[in-house]
């Protein structure tokens, strides 16, 4: 139990610190590279405590597809010189004043709710206990994704899928000057337009029209 | 001290997301930080539905986060797709020259 109050610890401060160094840095790619060390810290923690499915999903789907997706596209943007001027540019704005207040303002309401939450002691013989039951996470999980949720894991799907269309409509464009392949032009070409016969004379040749 | 229980972890998720959310308020950078702290954000309720799954022996919580999961990598997918078009058009991404809406 020490052990587990050890890890806790220090994989939540890391989590802490390296959420607080992605807003705070100056550098877009650190930023990036902290978000990174923030859902790798915390994906260790949900491995600790029992949810080692969700964990390694998380490492594969976040520092793996959305970080470096982050990644990508700060570095195509160019804007990791574009260097960090919020505290220069604070004298002409309030913002930074209320924000912080109200950002303050969450933090002890959520504090103040979680300090004072109680669940009635009745309410755990409600849930259904197959945690328990079945050997591993990662069984448990599939065997109640499949078959309670189906729909809901046929729409993330779909979410999925409207996602990569939108983002796909969004970043194409017809630029100039680039060749591209037009299927329906190659398709559709018939013989009388691409070859032509030519009876050719002697020592006159051929002109060729290009 | 020593005994985790459920409390540390909802305060560690009540932590990241008000960092979430103070860096989207005081964010003068460019607007990928700000997509960078809506992750935050729900990467901390994931924290919260995830411990209450373990803590009440009840699965939904992290079937939930799954679903949570697939929706923020979309949300990222489609938000860098705007950035880069807005970029395209417009040459920054600053959050102070982001100003056609007069907001």
């Amino acid at each position: 139990m020490l052990a587990h109050a050890i890890f806790f610890y220090f994989f939540s401060f890391v989590a802490i610190i390296s959420a607080i160094m992605v807003t705070v840095s100056k550098n877009t790619v650190h930023s990036v590279f902290f978000l990174i060390l923030d859902f790798i810290s915390i994906s260790c923690l949900f491995i600790m405590i029992g949810a080692e499915f969700l964990g390694m999903i998380m490492l594969i789907v976040y520092v793996g597809a959305v970080a470096v997706l982050f990644l990508f596209v700060v570095m195509m943007l160019n804007v990791a010189q574009q260097k960090n001027q919020w505290f220069k540019s604070s004298d002409t704005s309030t913002h930074i004043p209320i924000g912080l207040i109200v950002s303050l303002i969450i933090f002890f309401e959520l504090i103040i709710v979680i300090g004072g939450w109680k669940y009635k002691p009745d309410i755990i013989e409600n849930f259904s206990d197959n945690l328990i039951s079945n050997p591993t996470n990662t069984h448990t999980i599939g065997s109640v994704l499949y078959t309670e949720y189906i729909h809901l894991f046929q729409i993330s799907g779909m979410i999925l899928l409207v996602a990569m269309i939108g983002a796909i409509v969004l970043t194409f464009r017809k630029r100039e000057g680039v060749k591209r392949q037009n299927y329906f032009s190659q398709i559709s070409r018939e013989k009388n337009q691409g070859v032509e016969l030519v009876e050719v004379k002697s020592n006159e040749g051929v002109k060729i029209d290009v | 001290m020593f005994e985790v229980s459920l409390g540390h972890y909802l305060t560690l998720g009540a932590i990241i997301f008000t960092i979430g959310v103070i860096g989207i308020f005081l964010n003068r950078k460019n607007v990928i930080v700000i997509l960078m702290s809506i992750e935050l954000i729900l990467l901390a309720v994931n924290i919260n539905l995830v411990s209450f799954s373990i803590f009440l022996q009840d699965l939904s919580g992290q079937i939930f986060t799954l679903f949570i999961l697939t929706v923020a990598a979309a949300e990222a997918a489609i938000g860098l797709a705007i950035i880069v078009v807005y970029y395209r058009n417009a040459g920054t991404i600053r959050v102070e020259e982001i100003e056609n809406l007069k907001g």
